[in-house]
């Protein structure tokens, strides 16, 4: 069974989280729920500082051993951090999804975009449909 | 067991050079020093070490010849041991690509001809044997829609690929320029005509097919699926992957397939090598000839000679001809077999495949109930989801039992899929002896799941922590 | 004869099984009209005994030739007795690409070896299971640069093997990219000049061959700033892998990837092919690179093995996203080159220096001929260019007493009217050098 989901942010229908960090940036990560469906992640290709995104475009790319799944921006904006140990301990979103295993930090475009996503409730439920 | 770099003994050494017997002169002297390395940095062993080093290896190795090799798309038929004599043949062997053509005749006419059977096999205008693997002959051919639709001035930006495609065939697709479009199948195998009328348009290049399909199934549709392409102005084309079920019963051009590869290392018998070389031929029919690869053999009289005189030639894509050595032995093979031979190679491939599909049927889920071809598609779903025992975990106990897994998680559109092909050359009594031990295995699933999560337990090393390998990679040593 | 074991029997009691009642009814999905009513218009059956006499018959139409002065791209060399024992056996030729893991170390790990000294040997930090020649290796790894840089231009010098050119702009063509040739100068190694002034900011990749097409020893170190300096990537070639036994490596003069024909390493002439194609690269593009790639890892009792890694790079996950289509590649080529090396050891370097020599003699000899002139003087390994009165029929004669000649450039280099591109190995002797002298003058 995979973690509970926080209260205490936002997620697309993609399984990547948004957590408002009040100072018009957002972290992202992506959930519980989905690190367990790509088991193990060997490798994760990060987005380059100060690189422009816009909302559910590449973010970036983690691998399993035998998968390639794309992480999709929860918001527009602009990568202002990157999360630099995963890029040796790749492991760390498998044991830390929603914590330590964050991947990117984004200064919002417009933050209204937040609105477009589910709150924790609302992806409880999403998941369970999809699982069924 | 040891690296042969642990086996070094400096001052070691497997081989002699000749004493020079022209004048000596000072390398330094020809070549300036800065250009020089100062040592060779390769393993010091005697012979003796050299050879039992690799007959170890060997010993850890699994081919055809140890045991039965079911492995679906990959048609692992026994290869017969005159075909490594007659390729072994220095009037094959020692020939330089470059060497006069009156040095080289045999060799011409033996690939002319090649170029001819496996037209008269396919249906087909003529044939390249330029590329040198089944991939290589995809890329080839989608280059030849890219040059045609160029010189016929239309703009063509994407082309069709089936889900249950091999992976190659988007890849193939993607490095021409081409954006990748996936056409669904249905409920029976098949390709979803309704979602391919859909998606044909006058943009699009056309559509890469397998046939019989990678679900061992063959498209009962395709004269309506040639029909849809060709109307938009499409190309339609011909994985031959499979061509194992089709020789001598029916033929891809008459179908209507404008362009298809073949592998030899699959249908016509050469061995695979531990991954190569191959050969992947491609045929075209008559309105696509002048697109292929240069240089050709042209027939004059008796003689033979490369022609470059192709000006919408696609160019060239490897170096002097192709896979020449694996040529030959395809040749031998076709020689040997003859037409009759050929086409009770394709009836006893299906006649296998499906009475594996009946005897297990019973044991496992079969998406698709229908007559196959030359392979059948099991899946693993029932066992999975009542004991935990996954499509791998099948396939490491049948090592235990001495035989190699089938193809196991493809095609993508069936869970836990589980692909066996058995191909003409294997007996009754191995399919039996294959049957029994899956019926075993099926009874662990249900008992002793722990027993199949362990296997194997027989081979060198125990299953192998790939996450590790991958999160770490290590594909060189250092002492 | 086929190689169908069935008695009638055995298809009886199958079709029984099955619940058919003709072979026919198996194919009752391939509507009727497709159904080839006829044997195939082929060649008739033979036993085995036919068989193998027609073959040696074909064989024997060609002329073996009694030596080659030819390289451009293929050498004859020794191939030690332990190459062939070792690749002929059936564990090795008989076995498909190593899925699975636990029954194909052997595989695997003489794979992981071949990687090892191929990385060594070019300078490079790793290098793949193999490519199906040099020509392909070349032109996938300028593929490569273009979509890891996300530019189109491919710088390519005009003394790389005609035909390695002709399969980078096949593939350049089909991806959609530009290539542009610079020259090369009065001692045939390549122009800088022309060089710096093709190599702009949207050029990925150069590409450069050492020694080049013409024989001549390259100074990659020389031009990497160059490359560099704009952005690109420096993908260094060679045809004649035993020059690695000599020269220093490129990975030491500042390439990003060294791509070549590995045919040298224990491989037959065999007309051509089966090759092989050699890539390595630094450890930067690890995950990028195509082809398969043998790695160390550990069971689950810790003792050390070897698995496929890195799969995800490749078609059969990544579709298509993959950097590259290849799938079988030449695995049994890659192991004969393992053996060889490991053959060879530290006498590769002598070998190689037995190369020179050979070139060298040849080379005083035939420049001695009045008329003839070498044509570049820059360093050459094992072949080189001269210049003669009448190519066509200096070849011509040799031709006539069973030898193969040398390269006619004009026919890739309208230029180089009237030179030979000659190739001595280790199998040539000074006798034959002699011979060769004295055909031509005769």
């Amino acid at each position: 069974m995979s973690k509970p989901n926080p209260t205490d942010r936002k997620y697309t229908n993609e399984h990547e989280w948004a957590l408002d960090n009040h100072d018009g940036t957002i972290t992202a990560g992506i959930t519980d729920y989905a690190q367990e469906l790509l088991t193990d992640i060997v490798f994760v290709e990060l987005p380059e500082i100060g690189k422009k995104v816009r909302q559910f475009e590449r973010l970036a790319v983690l691998e399993s051993v035998k998968s390639v799944s794309d992480v999709y921006t929860p918001a527009s904006g602009e990568v202002v951090a990157i999360n630099q140990a995963l890029a040796d301990q790749p492991e760390i979103i498998n044991k830390d999804a929603f914590g330590e295993g964050w991947i990117a930090k984004i200064k919002m475009a417009d933050a209204a975009e937040l609105n477009k996503l589910m709150d924790a409730a609302a992806y409880d439920l999403f998941i369970k449909e999809e699982t069924q | 067991m040891k690296l042969i770099f642990e086996k070094s003994c400096p001052g070691r050494s497997a081989s002699g050079i000749p004493a020079c017997d022209v004048p000596d002169c000072k390398v330094e002297e020809v070549i300036d020093q800065k250009l020089l390395r100062e040592n060779v940095d390769l393993p010091e062993v005697a012979e003796v070490d050299l050879v039992r080093h690799y007959m170890q290896l060997s010993r850890r190795n699994f081919g055809v010849d140890i045991g039965f090799y079911p492995l679906g798309s990959c048609t692992m038929k026994y290869s017969p041991k005159v075909h490594e004599e007659t390729a072994s043949l220095s009037g094959f062997t020692a020939l330089h690509p470059y060497a006069p053509a009156d040095f080289v005749q045999g060799a011409l006419k033996l690939m002319y001809e090649m170029r001819q059977y496996l037209s008269e096999i396919c249906g087909m205008a003529d044939f390249t044997l330029q590329p040198a693997a089944g991939a290589h002959g995809e890329l080839t051919g989608i280059m030849i829609f890219k040059k045609y639709f160029e010189k016929k001035g239309e703009k063509r930006t994407k082309i069709l690929i089936p889900d249950a495609a091999h992976g190659t065939n988007p890849a193939s697709g993607a490095l021409c320029g081409f954006q990748v479009v996936e056409v669904l199948s249905n409920t029976e195998g098949d390709i979803d005509i309704g979602h391919l009328k859909e998606l044909m348009s006058e943009e699009t290049a056309g559509l890469m097919l397998t046939n019989p399909n990678t679900l061992g199934l063959f498209e009962r549709d395709i004269e309506e699926i040639a029909a849809i392409v060709h109307d938009r102005g499409g190309l339609l084309y011909c994985d031959g992957a499979n061509m194992n079920a089709l020789m001598g019963v029916a033929r891809p051009g008459d179908m209507g397939f404008d362009v298809i590869h073949l592998n030899l290392h699959k249908t016509f018998s050469a061995p695979h090598g531990c991954g190569g070389p191959g050969s992947g031929p491609l045929g075209v029919k008559a309105h696509l000839v002048d697109f292929l690869p240069i240089p050709r053999i042209v027939k004059d009289g008796d003689r033979y000679e490369w022609s470059q005189d192709y000006p919408d030639t696609i160019g060239r894509i490897k170096s002097f001809y192709g896979n020449f050595n694996v040529m030959v032995k395809a040749y031998t093979y076709i020689r040997s077999v003859g037409p009759e031979g050929l086409k009770r190679t394709a009836e006893m491939a299906v006649l296998n495949a499906n009475y594996i599909k009946e005897r297990l049927k019973p044991y496992f889920r079969l998406p698709y109930d229908r007559a196959c071809m030359h392979e059948c598609v099991f899946s693993v779903e029932r066992q999975a989801k009542e004991s935990g025992v996954h499509a791998s975990d099948i396939a490491k106990r049948l090592i235990d039992y001495g035989i190699h897994p089938p193809t196991i998680y493809f095609p993508l559109i069936v869970p836990e899929a589980m692909m066996i092909e058995p191909t003409e050359t294997e007996s009754r009594d191995t399919l039996d002896a294959f049957c029994d031990t899956m019926i075993v295995i099926a009874g662990e699933a249900k008992e002793y799941p722990e027993r199949i999560k362990a296997a194997p337990l027989t081979t060198p090393v125990k299953r192998l922590d790939e996450v590790l390998a991958a999160r770490k990679p290590d594909v060189c040593w250092h002492k | 004869m086929d190689y169908v074991p069935h008695t009638e029997e055995d298809q009886k009691q199958m079709m029984k099984t099955i619940g058919i009642g003709s072979i026919e009814e198996l194919f009752i999905d391939i509507p009727g009209k497709y159904w080839l009513r006829r044997l195939l218009d082929l060649p008739p059956a033979l036993s085995e005994q036919e068989t193998f006499q027609i073959m040696n018959n074909i064989g024997s139409q060609n002329i073996i030739a009694d030596f080659c002065l030819m390289g451009a791209g293929a050498y004859y060399h020794y191939v030690p007795a332990v190459v062939r024992h070792v690749i002929s056996r059936c564990e090795f030729y008989t076995a498909y690409t190593p899925y699975q893991a636990e029954i194909s170390q052997g595989i695997l790990q003489a794979i992981y070896e071949y990687q090892t000294m191929i990385a060594r040997l070019t300078g490079m930090q790793v290098a793949n299971a193999s490519m199906y020649d040099g020509a392909s290796a070349m032109a996938e790894a300028a593929v490569l640069a273009a979509k890891t840089l996300n530019r189109t231009r491919i710088v390519v010098i005009r003394s790389i093997h005609p035909e390695y050119r002709e399969v980078v702009r096949t593939y350049a063509w089909a991806n959609g990219y530009e290539v542009i040739e610079t020259g090369y100068n009065a001692t045939g190694q390549l122009d800088k000049e022309d060089l710096k002034s093709a190599v702009d900011d949207n050029t990925a990749a150069v590409l450069v061959q050492s020694p080049n097409f013409f024989g001549v020893i390259e100074d990659i170190a020389a031009i990497e700033q160059v490359v560099h300096g704009s952005g690109a990537l420096l993908v260094a070639g060679f045809t004649e892998a035993t020059s690695l036994g000599i020269l220093k490596p490129a990975g030491e003069m500042g390439a990003d990837f060294v791509v070549g024909e590995g045919q040298a390493f224990g491989n037959p002439l065999n007309f051509g092919g089966p090759y092989l194609g050699i890539l390595a690269s630094m450890d930067k593009f690890l995950r990028k690179i195509p082809g398969r790639l043998a790695g160390a890892t550990v069971d689950k009792d810790g003792r050390r093995g070897f698995v496929l890694t890195l799969q995800t790079r490749e078609q059969h996950i990544r579709r298509e996203k993959a950097t590259s289509n290849i799938c079988s590649n030449e695995a049994l080529c890659a192991l004969a080159a393992a053996v060889y090396l490991v053959s060879m050891g530290k006498n590769l370097k002598k070998l190689a220096i037995l190369n020179i020599q050979k070139a060298q003699y040849l080379k005083k000899k035939l420049s001695a001929i009045p008329g003839w002139e070498t044509v570049f003087p820059g360093p050459t390994y094992n072949e080189f260019t001269i210049c003669c009165p009448d190519p066509h029929l200096v070849n011509k004669k040799l031709q006539d007493k069973g030898i193969v000649g040398g390269y006619d450039l004009s026919e890739s280099y309208p230029e180089l009217e009237g030179c030979l591109l000659f190739c001595a190995t280790e199998m040539i002797k000074s006798e034959d050098i002699d011979d060769v002298v004295s055909i031509i003058a005769g």
